[in-house]
């Protein structure tokens, strides 16, 4: 039985240097995005942000994590310990699994080796990408659950409904792209959007899957899960030292797979606007500057909108995203009928 | 005819019920309308002062800490000598009752004031002192002012009891002036 097709298999020790490879870029990304929403926030909010550590506070991260990862493993005598343990690690491995998906260029050759600039092209791209975001649900679900405190149950459950909600509306709006692309593999969508980016012609599948990623990744102002007004730090309010690190660490991680998936599926992947064809070298870098741009976007929006309230998060994403999310599919979906 | 109520009648213009429809196409705009507010904010650029490294100037009339004053080196009549006579009218008008001051006789071999007397024990406790500058108005010769400087915290409360040597020397002046029209 086949589950899925890859489209381009490399030798065994290519896959091992990209898996070693991707986690380490996944490492060094972090950080960066921790800094850069500090640093904007404060712009924002017309202050300078950490400016302290190191030039221009750029190791303010790494301050961070040392202070983090230097800190007591404590845990309440309620809590689950095993599965108090454990979830943190779901949530880091899923986000870090879902990075490997995203492609950084085409096959190119390096060396004499053609090696394709992602984890894996499997041919089952967005499934895979959801897949792994229903696991990840998993990690805050646990997480929440085992510390046996009300205030994480709470953050948990919400998170819980929020998820499942949101993800129904973030998987139509993929849909149409995956119908005028005719492929569900990742590089073929970037491939099919040689000639326009789906972004212009699926632009409401954009809008609508920024907005319901906004809502997977708990960032603001669908941050429900950890609303710390209410909630202390909701399903990780238990949690500290490096544990805590580790939900951080998947958070922003989150941001950025969500960032790299948009980025290949509305903003044309490693394409480079108005025909211009750089070099392969020069892929990886485009790809990551889109990126920069949609995680930017990412500290705007938290810089400029409150959180919602829990009914309002509901409505909001069963009767306008949901609707939306349907009748774009089926506008896309007539509409390539016709064309074709 | 009918009555024109004027200008002073304000229409009021309701908006789109807030669940509907309507409402969320409005919200959509109000949430551009916000993106675009804080993205001004950004270009706008921090407003911080940073503190250590930048002080926010003082008005001349700033009441800081204390200073004791001596008459100038080139008045021949009174050569270096403090202008405290010793009098004890700040210490009697200080609301705090911070300031504590003991008086001595001058003697022509140890002339120290401009007077009769002179203090020969001057304290300020600045943990006490509100600052409110009735020392100042209270001195008829002028001996007492209070500076520009604020950074007065200290590691021990001892240490915030100013003798009359700490105060008659020239102050690190650590408190930029505001200057005119600033």
């Amino acid at each position: 039985m086949i589950l899925a097709d890859v489209a381009y298999y490399e030798e065994w020790w290519i896959q091992v240097i990209k898996a070693i490879v991707i986690f380490a870029v996944a490492l060094q990304l972090v950080p960066v995005i921790l800094i850069a929403e500090r640093k904007l926030l404060g712009r924002f909010q017309g202050r300078y942000g950490p400016n302290r550590v190191g030039p221009y506070g750029a190791l303010q991260p790494l301050a961070d994590i040392l202070k983090l990862l230097t800190k007591e493993h404590s845990r309440p005598t309620t809590s689950i310990g095993f599965l108090f343990a454990v979830a943190p690690m779901i949530s880091i491995l899923t986000a870090v699994a879902a990075f490997a998906i995203i492609p950084f260029g085409n096959v190119q050759n390096i060396f004499g080796t053609p090696v394709g600039l992602y984890g894996i092209d499997v041919s089952i791209g967005p499934l895979y990408l959801f897949a792994f975001g229903a696991v990840a649900f998993y990690g805050i679900m646990l997480g929440g659950w085992s510390s046996g405190s009300k205030y994480s149950f709470l953050g948990a459950m919400r998170g819980a409904a929020q998820l499942i909600s949101y993800e129904v509306s973030q998987g139509l709006a993929l849909v149409g792209v995956i119908f005028t692309a005719g492929t569900l593999s990742l590089t073929g969508i970037v491939q099919a959007q040689a000639g326009m980016w789906y972004i212009v012609p699926q632009f409401f599948g954009f809008i609508i899957f920024l907005v319901a990623s906004f809502a997977e990744t708990n960032r603001a102002p669908f941050d429900l899960t950890e609303a710390d007004a209410e909630l202390v730090g909701g399903y990780n309010t238990e949690y500290g030292g490096g544990r805590f690190a580790s939900y951080f660490f998947a958070e922003y991680l989150n941001v950025l797979v969500v960032s790299g998936i948009v980025t290949t599926v509305f903003l044309g992947g490693w394409m480079m606007p108005f025909g211009i064809h750089p070099p392969g070298w020069v892929d990886p870098f485009v790809v990551l500057f889109k990126m920069a741009i949609i995680s930017f976007f990412f500290i705007w929006v938290r810089a400029t909108l409150p959180r919602l309230r829990y009914d309002q998060l509901m409505s909001f994403g069963w009767k306008i995203l949901l609707p939306l999310a349907t009748l774009n599919t089926l506008v896309t979906a007539i509409l390539v009928t016709v064309t074709h | 005819m009918p009555w024109d109520p004027g200008k002073d009648v304000v229409e009021v213009v309701r908006g789109p019920r807030p669940g509907a429809a309507g409402g969320a196409y409005r919200a959509f705009g109000e949430t551009l309308r916000g993106l675009k507010t804080t993205f001004a904010r950004m270009i706008e650029g921090p407003h911080t002062i940073q503190y250590p490294e930048q002080k926010v100037p003082v008005y001349p009339r700033f009441r800081g800490r204390h200073k004791l004053h001596r008459f100038d080196d080139s008045d021949p009549t009174h050569p270096n000598l403090e202008k405290c006579v010793g009098c004890s009218l700040c210490a009697a008008a200080c609301p705090a009752d911070c300031i504590r001051v003991v008086a001595a006789e001058n003697t022509p071999e140890n002339r120290i004031s401009a007077g009769e007397r002179y203090a020969a024990v001057y304290e300020i406790n600045l943990s006490r002192c509100i600052f409110c500058g009735y020392c100042e108005i209270a001195c008829p010769f002028d001996a007492i002012t209070m500076g520009h400087d604020y950074e007065l915290s200290d590691y021990d409360r001892s240490d915030l009891i100013f003798t009359k040597e700490m105060l008659l020397a020239e102050p690190v002046e650590r408190t930029p002036l505001r200057n005119e029209g600033e």
